[in-house]
């Protein structure tokens, strides 16, 4: 997917000024409320209407105020996925996740409902009505709707802020899983770090109407732990979960990590803080830590008034943070080896 | 014992004849209206909004009085358009429709914009993004969702039909078997010598006939809107 947006718009004393363009499959729209976000993908996607400026999109023109040029937002192909789902409350769940498929032209029809309520798992809920699904139920109607309107691009305005923290997790999987099935590009609007690092390969990061940087969720995340107390949050994937003495033993990579609050699901996602993670130049003897793993350092970068130091252990990465004098005793540099010792109890599952 | 003569039984008849084909016409119109009112910006929007609710403020005696200045021979509409096709509406039923229209559209209309503004935006925006054009999104999304807003409106304007007098005389006159609705046959039986059994007999069925409607509006919203 191709964007190229150079546009103005202004409301009231609120200006949007956004020049830029990008290309991939998915991509991170990121900025605080009130930034503009929301009302830039408005305008791409045909809701409401710049002062003056272009709009691209694969190479097409979609907006162009010198040529007078504005294509209606049903000819964009360009389909919404909101914050709250907004299902039509006059249809069943069908009703719902055919509206757009019936008004797809029919060269364009690749995605079959079949295919659609199979990888959401919502099958047994097509002849309802949608007025009493539960919250996580109708955000995959939702998302099931915009997908099967086939369109060349799925714009997701916060379509996880409105849920609560273990269901925006579970859905997290279904719309990658879904847009990465159906290879559908989309541009994913959200003021949260860390579902742009879960949900984009590159992002905007978008202020007081204006395109600060483009950048990646990653790269961001690094910046920010110079000023974050909370330090660089890794994300770590564990999975085949065993109990063991009140723990639970996680597969990651080729070696296992002890969690205090696991769960028997077979995968989760557990975040760990950089300030967790404790580095020692030799191995230690024994240590009231659960986790003491064999590291490299890949990468030594400064972040603030802090050097982070990017980890390989068993074939997966881990973010740590230490100040510089630390940084001077421990030696690092890259290449070098250290220990890691994490406690058990620093995991915390997000989902 | 009480019984209804020829002219009380085609004065009830006429009555609900007359307010069914004002609602049935209105109706179109009322949710066009509606429509422009609630979601369009343009020029004269206030302008329609007056002009819209404009006989809801009048006396009915005065919305009749410019009807009969327009509709009658020497009126602008009479004589442009009415007289040149061969039809005279002073004093018909039809009159009497269109007084009766005019006088209840402003209740539709208020109605089924209650109704509209009740229907969140994104959703017509979602269906837009989901490929349907203007037109399309307004008979698929606003249409049924301001259903209950379009019924309540036709019942409204339905009642208030059956009681329009002020304006229905004037244009329509009051002649039994002709133009005699309900109200107007009421107010001749009471301004008549031993008419009052007769006028409450013709009440009670007003209220008969009210209560019925009231029932079937209750009965139709419950059915026309989706709870599972």
């Amino acid at each position: 997917m191709e964007l190229q947006v150079a546009l103005r718009k202004s409301y009231g004393t609120f200006l949007l000024d956004a020049d830029f363009a990008l290309k991939g499959e998915r991509i991170g729209i990121f900025g605080p409320s009130g930034s503009g976000k929301s009302a830039l993908v408005g305008l791409i996607a045909g809701l409401h209407h710049p002062d003056r400026g272009l709009i691209m999109l694969d190479g097409e023109t979609l907006f162009d105020s010198r040529q007078r040029l504005d294509v209606r937002p049903e000819r964009r192909r360009i389909s919404m996925v909101f914050q709250r789902p907004h299902l039509f409350p006059h249809l069943s769940v069908k009703g719902n996740l055919l509206y757009g498929y019936k008004r797809c032209a029919h060269r364009y029809r690749k995605i079959t409902l079949d295919s659609v309520v199979e990888v959401l798992g919502i099958d047994n809920l097509l002849d309802r009505g949608v007025k009493n699904l539960s919250g996580g139920e109708k955000q995959r109607v939702a998302i099931g709707r915009a997908v099967l309107s086939n369109p060349r691009l799925l714009v997701m305005d916060e379509p996880l802020s409105a849920l609560d923290d273990t269901l925006k997790f579970q859905i997290t999987p279904f719309l990658k899983n879904t847009c990465r099935v159906f290879e559908i590009p989309y541009l994913f609007i959200s003021h949260s770090l860390l579902e742009m690092r879960i949900m984009t390969d590159q992002l905007l990061n978008i202020a007081e109407g204006r395109i600060v940087e483009q950048t990646t969720a990653e790269a961001l995340a690094r910046v920010r732990m110079g000023v974050s107390p909370g330090g660089y949050t890794n994300l770590l994937r564990l999975t085949a979960p065993r109990r063991i003495d009140g723990f639970y033993g996680y597969r990651w990579g080729d070696q296992e990590l002890f969690v205090s609050a696991g769960s028997d699901a077979p995968e989760a996602l557990f975040e760990l803080s950089s300030t967790d993670i404790i580095l020692f130049k030799r191995h230690p003897e024994a240590t009231s830590a659960r986790n003491l793993l064999k590291c490299r350092v890949v990468d030594v970068f400064e972040a603030g008034s802090r050097i982070g130091v990017e980890l390989e252990c068993g074939g997966q990465r881990l973010i740590g943070q230490v100040v510089s004098q630390a940084a001077r005793e421990l030696h690092l540099a890259k290449g070098s080896e250290v220990y890691a010792a994490i406690k058990a109890v620093a995991f915390n599952k997000v989902g | 014992m009480l019984s209804f003569t020829a002219a009380d039984y085609s004065a009830i008849l006429l009555s609900l004849k007359v307010a069914v084909t004002a609602t049935l016409l209105s109706l179109p119109f009322g949710f066009v209206a509606a429509y422009l009112m609630t979601y369009r910006k343009f020029r004269g929007r206030v302008l329609l909004d007056v002009f819209v609710n404009l006989p809801l403020t009048l006396p009915p005696v005065v919305v009749g009085y410019f009807l009969l200045l327009l509709l009658g021979r020497n009126g602008w509409i009479g004589k442009m358009v009415l007289q040149p096709l061969g039809i005279n509406l002073i004093f018909t039923w039809k009159a009497a429709v269109i007084a009766t229209a005019v006088v209840g559209f402003p209740l539709m209309v208020r109605s089924i914009r209650t109704g509209m503004e009740t229907i969140d935006e994104r959703l017509i925006q979602a269906s837009r993004t989901l490929g349907a054009g203007l037109f399309d999104s307004i008979l698929t999304v606003v249409l049924p969702l301001s259903m209950r807003g379009i019924i309540a409106g036709s019942v409204l304007m339905f009642a208030r039909g059956l009681g329009e007098f002020g304006a229905t005389i004037i244009v329509a006159g009051n002649i039994p078997g002709v133009t005699q609705t309900i109200p107007l046959a009421i107010y001749e039986y009471v301004s008549s010598p031993r008419g009052d059994i007769m006028a409450v007999a013709l009440c009670l069925v007003s209220v008969a006939i009210s209560v019925a409607v009231l029932l079937f509006h209750e009965w139709l919203s419950t059915r026309m809107v989706r709870t599972d």
